[in-house]
């Protein structure tokens, strides 16, 4: 058997790892030493960025580069709808999931996940020297059967057979066991960029037992960033008197300066940001008490699905023996401090808390891959499945925390003399009305022998595999034949669409990593020939005698290098250009400078007189 | 139906020793869980996942005492057991008088705005009721020793049987009206239908 990998697909970061010749599971970097890819996929004219030369594109071309799509995975445009006005990117509703619109093209979220797979797969296969073909994919405990679909599908997209989803929380509480050997009931706290899990385990000779688990997909870093970009956006109004709601560039560099001020702020008290916009420089200290003010609420409502899965696990607090903090956002202080008092002990994250699912995700590998056999995992589906039934009401059949895989068996019939054809709803939630769940997918049993209304006996059998994805099959009891049966899932892409999107991946794939370098050189040197062009309408007044003629025609020989093929010519003329405006760009920085202190001035003026 | 008690090779009794059980399954999930035969055939892999489902749901219907006994009705009667119904239990005719009370104060609460002492009123009810359904659950458990004897002298099960079955509703009806009592609170914010479990 090949080898499999394990992957984070996160949705700030992803990573890759596996397990090495000596048990030992390490994390795979790229090139250039980094473990962590951004997920972030830029769809420039030049080409397809992903990573970290795409996250250089947020600021300047916001609605070709996407971030935190996992957020929309498996999603309908209703869910998403509220937070769309906060994304620098189109997202349209496209029959029951969405698309992001860049320019002429529409792309899906596993798509835009693909591309992230990819990267991490040719990261892989650079490092280790093989074709990787084989991969376990994590997703957060708490999502839906769609959301793991959709994960299923952009592995697909990215040429990679997914053999197991796993849930993060338990590929976290793998890698300890393994690395420490952790043993008892253990609690493991996550919070991701975009979402939030909890599950309780019993670690018990070698066997993971989850017992329960709940969370909130939608719940995560981003959130906090967005709270504060909130908060900031009107200080900026107040301050400055310029609203910059509207305006894509400027949002995205204040996220970013705001997201690194936030992660500061985890190891120091204070701390202190200048954002240049144009015409002005924001300044302003932040301090550890201004975050913790904006987050609290958010934090807060991470206790209740803690609590939930407590008493769903029929335990109580004092019963937990060891409290496990994973996910970049639980360095927030005010994070640590609320589990600690929720639990009532000190929670840790001995294992880096950002690469620790990754760690976990390639033990699962070793264990599918039958290396590990002293090692299993039990998991839990964290939604309750259901059928509709007769006034929109939701009969269980599998209730939440049921141990995978589990099956349910349910006996339909017809109520019309002669019907061949019986409709299923599927539905996943706590809800007792089907209206308020999730709706999964419409089942169609086909092909019943006509009979009066009430005397076919179809029995479905409903399966929820070790992934959490569910499968289901017919069988007419009276004739004991299989009655076919056809999905239609809600939100979702069908079969033929996943395949379509195969076939163009492989079209469009980035044949090798000079093909990808040379699309980083020409992105990067329109980026520079958009800021001169820009520059030059603005502070031309404050060129020197020739200086505009050198810039111009440092422009012009980058235009004519960047239509070649030649990466290390783009290069050095993009150097060239950066080198010929750096003195007007300076001019230009002072005078804003002083544009701002002058008004800062006259407003202290006003304000005295 | 599945025998859940034969999968763990167990009598058809009530008593069940949990940290037996628990190891028991632990050793069945690692012969049949598909973790372990992925390198399988088709049929097999298929085989296993049955397999593995059947050893998961056994023992979810075994590990608590509660639920032990509803699957082991559900046995005896040859039906299969749900999850959840989708109609409200009834109250059963014992509590019937007693909820009266209950359900007048419901309806009130319903109409109404809640002042004070009404919400007082409506928390003391609830209290009363939740140990009212913690002595059913002791009753329950409490017979099950009765009925294993009755296993092993071959005697009439039949009317514990029936006893069960009443002590049950009361069970289920008591949780429904908790909850209801909960919402009318506005306590119940995760918003979770539990009266459909068990």
């Amino acid at each position: 058997m090949s080898r499999i990998v394990g992957i984070d697909l996160g949705t700030t970061n992803s990573l890759v790892a596996y397990v090495d010749q000596h048990g030992v599971p390490r994390v795979i970097p790229d090139v250039e030493g980094r473990a962590l890819l951004p997920s972030i996929v830029a769809y420039t004219p030049a080409g397809v960025l992903v990573g970290e030369a795409a996250r250089r594109q947020l600021a300047r071309q916001p609605h070709r580069t996407i971030y935190s799509v996992k957020r929309l995975m498996g999603r309908g445009y209703e869910d998403v709808e509220g937070e769309l006005s906060h994304l620098p990117f189109q997202v349209v509703p496209a029959s029951e999931i969405v698309r992001i619109r860049v320019d002429d093209r529409e792309v899906t979220p596993p798509e835009v996940s693909a591309q992230v797979l990819r990267a991490l797969r040719q990261q892989a296969e650079a490092a280790l020297g093989e074709k990787i073909e084989q991969a376990v994919v994590t997703v957060p405990a708490y999502f839906n059967d769609s959301q793991r679909q959709a994960t299923k599908d952009a592995g697909r997209i990215a040429g990679l057979d997914v053999v197991r989803i796993v849930n993060e929380p338990t590929a976290a509480s793998l890698a300890y066991g393994l690395q420490r050997r952790t043993e008892g009931l253990i609690a493991v706290y996550d919070l991701g960029g975009g979402t939030f899990d909890i599950s309780i385990l019993r670690v018990k000779d070698g066997v993971f037992e989850v017992l329960a688990t709940n969370g909130n997909t939608h719940l995560g870093g981003d959130d906090f960033d967005l709270a504060l970009v909130s908060w900031l956006l009107e200080d900026i109004q107040t301050v400055h008197g310029a609203d910059l709601a509207g305006d894509p560039e400027a949002r995205q560099e204040l996220r970013l300066a705001v997201e690194a001020a936030k992660c500061r702020l985890s190891f120091e008290e204070r701390t202190h940001l200048a954002i240049p916009f144009g015409d002005f420089v924001y300044r302003r200290d932040l301090t550890r008490a201004d975050v913790e003010a904006r987050i609290a609420s958010l934090v807060e409502s991470t206790l209740g699905p803690c609590r939930q899965a407590l008493k769903d696990a029929g335990l109580s607090r004092e019963q937990v023996d060891e409290v496990v903090l994973v996910g970049g956002s639980t360095r927030v202080p005010l994070v640590r401090r609320r589990v600690q008092e929720l639990f009532g002990r000190t929670p840790h994250s001995q294992l880096n808390p950002d690469e620790v699912v990754a760690l976990g995700a390639a033990v699962q590998a070793q264990i599918l891959a039958g290396s590990i056999t002293d090692m299993l995992l039990l998991d839990v589906t964290p939604l309750s499945l259901g059928i509709e039934t007769l006034g929109g009401i939701v009969s269980i059949l599998i209730a939440r925390n049921t141990t995978i895989p589990t099956m349910a068996k349910e006996q339909f019939t017809t109520s019309v003399d002669g019907q061949t054809v019986v409709d299923l709803h599927v539905l996943q939630g706590e809800r007792e009305l089907a209206r308020d769940n999730r709706s999964l997918a419409r089942f169609e049993l086909r092909g019943i022998d006509p009979m009066p209304a009430g005397m076919p006996k179809i029995e479905v059998t409903f399966l929820i595999d070790a992934n959490g994805i569910l499968q289901a099959h017919a069988k007419e009891l009276r004739t004991g034949k299989e009655a076919s049966i056809e999905v239609r899932p809600t939100y979702g892409l069908t079969e033929a669409e996943v395949e379509r999107m195969v076939d163009e991946s492989f079209e469009h794939a980035e044949a090798d990593v000079a093909a990808r370098l040379l699309i980083e050189a020409r992105t990067e040197a329109d980026n520079v020939i958009n800021h001169v062009e820009r520059a030059l309408t603005q502070g031309s007044q404050l060129a020197e005698p020739g200086e505009l003629e050198r810039i111009r025609d440092a422009v012009a020989t980058l235009r004519r290098a960047r239509g070649g093929d030649d990466r290390e010519l783009i290069h050095e003329r993009t150097t060239a250009v950066n080198k010929a405006t750096e003195r007007l760009a300076e001019a230009m920085m002072d005078a804003a400078l002083k544009g701002a202190l002058a008004s800062k001035r006259a407003d202290r003026i006003l304000e005295s007189s | 139906m599945d025998d859940y008690f034969a999968v763990f090779e167990l009598p058809r009794k009530l008593t069940v020793d949990g940290e037996a059980l628990r190891r028991r399954f632990y050793e069945l999930s690692r012969v049949h869980h598909p973790d372990f035969h992925q390198g399988a055939d088709e049929a097999v892999q298929a085989a296993t996942l049955a397999r593995s489902a059947l050893v998961n749901r056994a023992y979810r219907a075994l590990r608590d005492p509660i639920r032990r006994v509803e699957y082991l009705i559900a046995l005896e009667e040859g039906r299969d057991t749900r999850e959840g119904s989708a109609s409200r239990p009834k109250a059963p005719r014992d509590l019937l008088e007693e909820m009266l009370e209950v359900q007048e104060a419901l309806e009130e609460a319903r109409a109404g705005e809640l002042d004070e002492s009404a919400r007082e009123r409506l928390r003391g009810e609830r209290e009363r009721l939740a140990a009212r359904r913690q002595a059913e659950d002791d009753a329950l458990v409490g017979r099950a020793a009765e009925w294993d004897a009755a296993v092993d002298a071959g005697g009439d099960r039949q009317p514990l049987l029936t006893w069960f079955k009443e002590r049950l509703a009361a069970r289920a009806y008591l949780r429904t009206v908790i909850d209801d009592l909960s919402a009318a609170l506005g306590e119940d914010q995760e918003q979770h239908v539990s009266h459909r479990r068990h």
